[in-house]
């Protein structure tokens, strides 16, 4: 047991809590006048066409939902694969997976064509749809992670973290897999394939703990706790495996695109001609996202600032990922008859432009917003880390 | 039972519709299918003994001709918004040229009413469903609008409406939100008429477009399937849709 | 003693809103400020079925009949709703939609969302075009 470890609430005056939280108001009213907006003119609003159908909420979402399972990997490396220098953090692990699953759901419901039969989205359910079945996904994982953090705050409960921990860590792996396999099962050329789902469970680490060493970091700075530099050592080595991960996936991937002579075309599109999308994939995604982050990250002197630096490379680089996989992977026209020109009145053979609208960024934000809020306010009405995270815990079940 | 149905059915649905078959082709075997899906009265459901399909004959179709595209227009109440990127094309005309041989087709290309939809495998609420002969249409009173459709339609045959609209054709309900696409016709199909493409088509002399049963051996459709060489778009996919081209 | 005499004070607001809240309907009826819809029918008659059963539950015929005519192409006319606006449809505007509408009255009165007019014609077809 982790008995030397004192949890405490985030602390400070009510006021700069306050002042805290009406700062994340402001990008959640945006977000919400955003959605009564898109809900009132209809999705005529956003950039979002016939040829492009999900958009920039999506984007957010996506990635909201990827980091989500992500974010989780601490605490099931402390409370399943017995590594009792992340028990520290486990909480706060799982408290983040959720807001930010969370965030990424409320984008996901408010950008539907008709988000005023949400209800119908949760109650009827078509079994055979993957889509729908990642409804029970999310709706599992929120309940299995929900337990397990309840059993890490409640000392009586203490016992059953391990089971409580893997039935988490099953559903976790259900949910990442099956995001990957939206993609990867889908028949547009840029998706197609199953290197997705792995590719997937890299990215989900890479931006989970990302997001996750830069919440801890914002406590830190919001009030003294000291880190031990053991833990983020750890941290360090462990985004490094992750980011190295996406690279060696996203590499692969794109390479047997290219490789196969029926996507090669698509690979073209996405490595050279793509404009936009071949300027982020290589920028954001590729540089950005993994080779300067790693860079940061394999230096041999360990430094608070680079680890930081490296972690908000990351997430940028994953929106960039993202935008690359969804926008991308839509522009390229669906080649209906192989071998010949396509055109048409319907945009048929064409690369399809886009251009996300204002209402739609603001909505991502707001989504983005509302995880950062659920954080804030859970952090400083549960006392979810301990006062100081320098104390080399025990080994505990 | 065709091969064309094999969905999984319950043992007395089974029964009910072997003995049926059977008793149709014994009973009577000259009887066209088609003539009793014709008789179905209107209190009676749609049978899976039917399955409704289109054959398009790329040789008579010309380039540029879009009669099929504006009867579907005028039928289904499409209006042109002036926004052409987000306005539903149920129908369109896609031009074909060969990279290798520069041989040119014009082909009308529409929800091909897959045996195997994707759009319904991924749709969440079971909006996107398959009718038991074969039409493939969006219940607008559960579809939620996630456009998952869309991106799973290997076809581009799946629209989202994007702003409020009115004075619809009462046969033809659409409206903001919801996804929709080709429906056959089927508010047509169902008083035993042609989709209005087909209509439009055959009234102009082209020709090009037969619409029928294609479970039905003594239909013209399935004639000419078993006659000539017909093709699907993407048959690669292993969807078997229910509009097949020749001439490609 | 002071947070006992906001306690108090606020409790007595609560109270004074509970009752104004109940109250409400009743001055409201009282001075018939909600005018009551207008039922214009077109075409008396006969409705497919007597009236206080039509207002009890046209809602659970017409998604009834929904699913029969949407999933198993059974398109029968008595709880369609495109016959209910074919006679229903009020003479000078032609809808059943509109300020004294036959639908839109009744339900701004019970204040109950319709959903059916995002998508489904609010007119009778035209004639020329007119099916059986």
């Amino acid at each position: 047991m982790a008995d030397s470890l004192i949890y405490r609430e985030l602390g400070g005056p009510s006021r700069r809590f306050w002042s805290l939280l009406a700062l994340l108001a402001v990008p959640l009213a945006l977000g919400a006048v955003a959605y009564f907006y898109m809900e009132h003119y209809g999705h005529i609003v956003t950039g979002m066409d016939n040829q492009i159908v999900w958009g920039m909420p999506h984007v957010f979402a996506v990635f909201l939902v990827v980091a989500a399972t992500g974010a989780l990997n601490i605490a099931m490396a402390a409370s399943v694969f017995g590594k009792p220098v992340y028990r520290p953090v486990a909480p706060l692990s799982a408290l983040v997976s959720l807001a930010l699953l969370v965030g990424g759901l409320a984008l996901l419901m408010l950008d539907l064509g008709r988000s005023d039969r949400m209800i119908v989205a949760i109650t009827q359910l078509n079994p055979a749809s993957l889509f729908a079945r990642r409804v029970i996904f999310y709706d599992g994982y929120m309940v299995s992670v929900g337990v397990y953090l309840w059993f890490l705050l409640e000392r009586r409960m203490n016992r059953y973290i391990r089971p409580a921990a893997i039935v988490a860590f099953l559903w976790q792996l259900l949910l990442i897999t099956s995001t990957g396999l939206e993609f990867g099962f889908n028949f547009r050329a840029a998706y197609d394939s199953v290197l997705y789902a792995p590719m997937f469970i890299a990215f989900a680490a890479a931006y989970g703990t990302a997001v996750l060493v830069l919440i801890l970091f914002a406590v830190c700075s919001w009030e003294e706790r000291p880190v031990a530099e053991a833990l983020l050592r750890r941290f360090k080595n462990l985004l490094g495996i992750a980011v190295g991960a996406s690279l060696f996936f996203a590499v692969l991937f794109l390479s047997s695109k290219y490789e196969l002579a029926r996507s090669r075309d698509v690979a073209r599109f996405l490595l050279f001609d793509g404009g936009v999308y071949t300027a982020l994939l290589w920028l954001g995604q590729l540089v950005i996202g993994c080779i300067v982050p790693l860079a940061l990250l394999v230096r041999s002197q360990f430094s608070r600032s680079a680890l930081a630096a490296a972690c908000a490379l990351v997430v940028l680089g994953g929106l960039a990922q993202m935008y690359v996989t969804l926008i991308g992977g839509q522009a390229y026209p669906q080649i209906l008859f192989p071998g010949m020109v396509e055109t048409s009145s319907f945009f048929d053979g064409e690369i399809h432009p886009y251009t996300p609208s204002l209402v739609e960024v603001l909505l991502g934000l707001g989504g983005m917003a509302l995880a950062a809020a659920i954080i804030a306010v859970a952090l400083r009405a549960l006392a979810l880390l301990p006062t100081r995270l320098e104390v080399p815990a025990e080994p505990q079940a | 039972m065709s091969a064309d149905t094999n969905e999984v059915l319950s043992r007395r649905g089974f029964l009910a519709i072997s003995a049926a078959t059977l008793g149709g082709v014994m009973l009577a075997p000259g009887v066209r299918l088609i003539e009793i899906a014709a008789a179905r009265a209107p209190e009676q459901p749609v049978s899976r003994k039917v399955r409704w399909g289109l054959l398009i004959d790329t040789n008579k179709c010309a380039p540029g001709c879009d009669d099929c595209v504006k009867a579907c227009a005028t039928e289904n109440g499409l209006k042109n918004t002036g926004h052409p990127r987000t306005d539903a094309q149920w129908i369109r005309k896609v031009e074909l040229k060969d990279m290798r041989t520069g041989r040119t087709n014009s082909v009308p290309v529409m929800c091909q009413h897959c045996e195997e939809p994707p759009c319904v495998d991924v749709c969440p609420t079971g909006a996107s469903f398959k009718r038991a002969d074969g039409i493939v249409l969006v219940d607008r009173h559960i579809c939620i609008g996630c456009r998952y459709c869309m991106m799973a339609c290997p076809y581009k045959a799946r629209s989202i409406v994007f702003q409020s609209i009115s004075d619809q054709n009462p046969d033809v309900p659409r409206g903001n939100g919801c996804a929709e696409g080709c429906t056959l016709c089927v508010h047509r199909v169902d008083r035993d008429q042609q989709p209005a493409c087909v209509e439009a088509c055959t009234k102009a002399g082209h020709n090009a477009m037969i619409f029928g049963d294609l479970n039905d051996p003594h239909s013209e459709i399935a004639q000419r399937v078993a006659k000539y060489a017909s093709t699907q778009i993407r048959a690669d996919l292993q969807l078997n849709p229910g509009v097949r081209y020749q001439g490609l | 003693m002071k947070h006992n005499g906001i306690g108090a004070s606020a409790g007595r607001i609560a109270r004074a809103i509970c009752l104004l809240a109940l109250l409400l309907p009743v001055l409201a009826f009282a001075s018939d400020r909600v005018p009551k819809p207008v039922i214009d029918i077109a075409r008396p008659g006969k409705c497919v079925e007597d009236t206080a059963t039509m207002r009890r539950e046209h809602p659970d015929m017409l998604k009834h009949q929904r699913d029969l005519t949407m999933h198993e192409g059974i398109r029968t006319q008595k709880h369609s709703l495109k016959e209910c606006i074919s006679c229903h449809a009020s003479t000078k505007t032609g809808s059943v939609l509109g300020n004294n509408g036959f639908c839109q009255s009744c339900h701004e009165y019970a204040s109950v969302k319709i959903d059916c007019f995002n998508c489904h014609a609010s007119k009778p077809k035209r004639i020329a075009g007119a099916t059986p």
